[in-house]
């Protein structure tokens, strides 16, 4: 399954601001994404709970994945957006 | 008469208010288990309870008149609607749960995974239950627990308010917020320094007084009395209105009755804030903190971006003294791009000016910016230093500033190291100002977000006082400026004492400028000197406070 490990560049985590808009991009996209820390059990990404809970940080390394059509191209901008300091 | 009875919490903020004491709706108590007879038919109750969540959630963020609080409603309600939620939901149902039990656990379990990760996943527990709460009451047919809207002014009491609250609260019919929780940094504090509305933050026991009781809150003291009768409600929206009449009056700059000079001056942390200060004929800016231009920052802001943002409160103050404070950041406020985390003990550890032990650039450029925007403008800047805690920093940190081409340097006290060698500091700067808040937690070993231990926090603490007083005899002796510009300057009862204690400027939030003038034309400066006397002798905070009620 294609899978795409970034670490997280929002200088606050994967909290507030910068989960929400990951949690809303990952709802848009057309597959099914999963996210998950390290070996750790994935969840969906277009759960905030769940995204929230990972209680990941900046530098923490999160792994998306997803399957289906478009699933590489979504992969890509959900990766980008986990990278960038969405804080800034 | 009726008992009255006096409760006691943290004051955020100052002024007197008083009427019917009014709750925000219960909690809805969770009713026995009953038999899920058709598992389908209670997830189908339980969605369709969220959804009605989401839809009020969102409600309200589309009547919200700020749009931060609408941003925050919104990822409220992205969590009501949250799918993982609904599949916990139907785990508990198949569990054997009817819908009410089945919603309480599944956010009972995010509820443990938030409060066991600490730091800002904690912080949202409290929006958990809040929307916890509100899908139960749905459920069991209630009305969802919120702002009352009785329809008079009242006093709104709560166990703490969350977002979700704040977008209903009327602030023509609010006449003051106590909470039984949270601390000088809760939302509920926050929300009241916004509104100006008197606020009591961790007061025990005000959610068992009746609902309509007639209170009375203080702000300033963190003192409510509940129970008081109408004739005593009057009296003190007599007392406050009269407050606000005597502010009036004594429009001129601070003074004893005798015509002792006290600088009132303003908190700001921005230019934004500057009109609130010109509305109260503030004497100038006691303290300008810097922290805004560095928050929620990746990367520390250029000279350019700081130079811009110092000259905008400088212009605005034209003639006018304006103290400046270094980068306070560390402890409550953590800055992205000085990777602080992992301190053990944030408190204690490097924040304020320690953080130039470390990042000696971070203090350069902002030396040299304050010094640009200076030269641009045409008014008195000098600038503090925060967490100064010995005669070596204080010698380096004056000289840094003189480097920059700045006339004034001076640091805040807020460690009582500091406070006990102030003679010794005033030798190197020019002022001192002390930071009562600060003061106090270190004082007093006592966390400021603590609310258990308010009253060790209470700026009437005859200890504390006692800090100041030393502070205070250095200046008269050195013939410098000692000034205070933490929460207990804002505090009318306490400025006489402060002022006697040799205290020369006071610095607070625009709005609690005008009853601090008035109190001070109250006085003489002998008699603040005699109260100053007493209250630093007095056994306890409460009998200080006494001396002048």
């Amino acid at each position: 399954m294609p899978t795409r490990t970034v670490a997280v560049g929002s200088a606050s985590g994967l909290h507030a601001r910068p989960a929400k808009l990951f949690v809303e991009a990952a709802a848009a996209a057309p597959v099914k994404v999963t996210i998950r820390v390290g070996e750790k059990k994935p969840v969906p990404a277009k759960s905030m709970l769940s995204v929230l809970a990972l209680g990941a940080k900046k530098g923490t390394e999160v792994t998306i994945e997803a399957d289906g059509d478009g699933a590489e191209q979504a992969l890509d901008d959900l990766a980008a957006l986990l990278a960038s300091d969405l804080d800034a | 008469m009726a008992e009255v009875v006096s409760l006691s919490g943290i004051g955020v903020c100052a002024g007197i208010a008083a009427g019917p004491l009014l709750r925000i709706a219960d909690v809805p108590a969770l009713p026995p288990p009953a038999a899920a007879a058709d598992p389908e038919a209670e997830v189908a109750r339980a969605t369709a309870a969220l959804a009605e969540v989401v839809a009020d959630l969102e409600r309200r963020a589309g009547r919200a008149g700020d749009e931060t609080v609408a941003e925050v409603l919104r990822a409220e309600a992205l969590m009501a609607g949250d799918e993982a939620l609904l599949d916990g939901v139907r785990e508990h149902v198949e569990d054997g749960a009817d819908a009410v039990h089945a919603v309480d656990r599944a956010f009972g379990a995010y509820r443990e995974v938030f409060e066991a990760a600490g730091g800002y996943l904690a912080e949202r527990v409290a929006d958990l239950d809040d929307l916890r709460n509100r899908a139960v009451a749905v459920l069991l047919g209630l009305p969802m627990p919120g702002v009352p809207q009785p329809g008079h002014p009242y006093v709104l009491a709560a166990k703490d308010l969350a977002p979700a609250d704040t977008a209903d609260l009327d602030p023509a019919l609010v006449l003051a917020l106590v909470t039984e929780a949270g601390g000088p940094t809760s939302h509920t504090a926050i929300l009241a320094r916004a509104l100006g509305l008197p606020a009591v933050v961790a007061c025990p026991g005000v959610l068992d007084v009746a609902e309509g009781t007639l209170v009375l809150v203080d702000g300033a003291s963190g003192r409510v009395d509940a129970g008081i009768d109408e004739a005593a409600a009057e009296a003190a929206r007599q007392g406050a209105s009269e407050v606000v009449a005597a502010a009036a009056a004594f429009t001129g700059p601070g003074r004893t009755s005798d015509g002792y000079e006290v600088k009132l001056l303003a908190n700001v942390g921005s230019v934004k804030n500057v009109p609130a200060a010109d509305e109260v004929n503030a004497e100038g800016i006691g303290l300008f903190r810097t922290e805004l231009l560095f928050l929620d920052r990746g990367q520390e802001p250029g000279h350019d971006e700081q130079v811009a943002a110092y000259r905008d409160v400088f212009a605005a103050m034209a003639g006018r003294r304006v103290v400046i404070r270094t980068l306070d950041a560390g402890a409550d406020k953590p800055l992205p791009f000085l990777n602080q985390e992992g301190e053990p003990n944030p408190a204690l550890g490097i924040r304020g000016l320690r953080i130039a032990r470390q990042r000696p650039q971070v203090l350069a450029t902002q030396l040299a910016a304050i010094a640009e925007a200076r030269s641009q403008t045409g008014a008195d800047v000098w600038v503090m230093a925060p967490m100064v805690s010995t005669l070596a920093e204080a010698t380096t940190f004056a000289a840094a500033v003189r480097d920059a081409g700045l006339p004034k340097a001076g640091v805040m006290i807020e460690v009582p190291a500091a406070a006990l060698r102030a003679a010794d500091l005033l030798q190197v700067v020019d002022f001192l100002s002390i930071g009562t808040n600060d003061l106090s937690q270190y004082a007093f070993a006592a966390d400021r977000m603590c609310g258990a231990l308010a009253d060790l926090l209470d700026p009437w603490q005859p200890a504390l006082l006692q800090l100041i007083g030393i502070c205070g005899a250095a200046g008269r002796a050195t013939g410098k400026p000692v000034g205070v510009c933490g929460e207990a300057a804002s505090d009318p009862g306490l400025a006489p004492i402060l002022v006697g204690l040799g205290v020369t400027s006071l610095s607070m939030s625009p709005r609690a400028i005008p009853p601090v003038r008035a109190a001070l034309a109250g006085r003489t400066a002998d008699d603040c000197r005699r109260l100053a006397e007493l209250a630093v002798a007095a056994p306890d905070a409460t009998e200080a406070r006494k001396l002048v009620a």
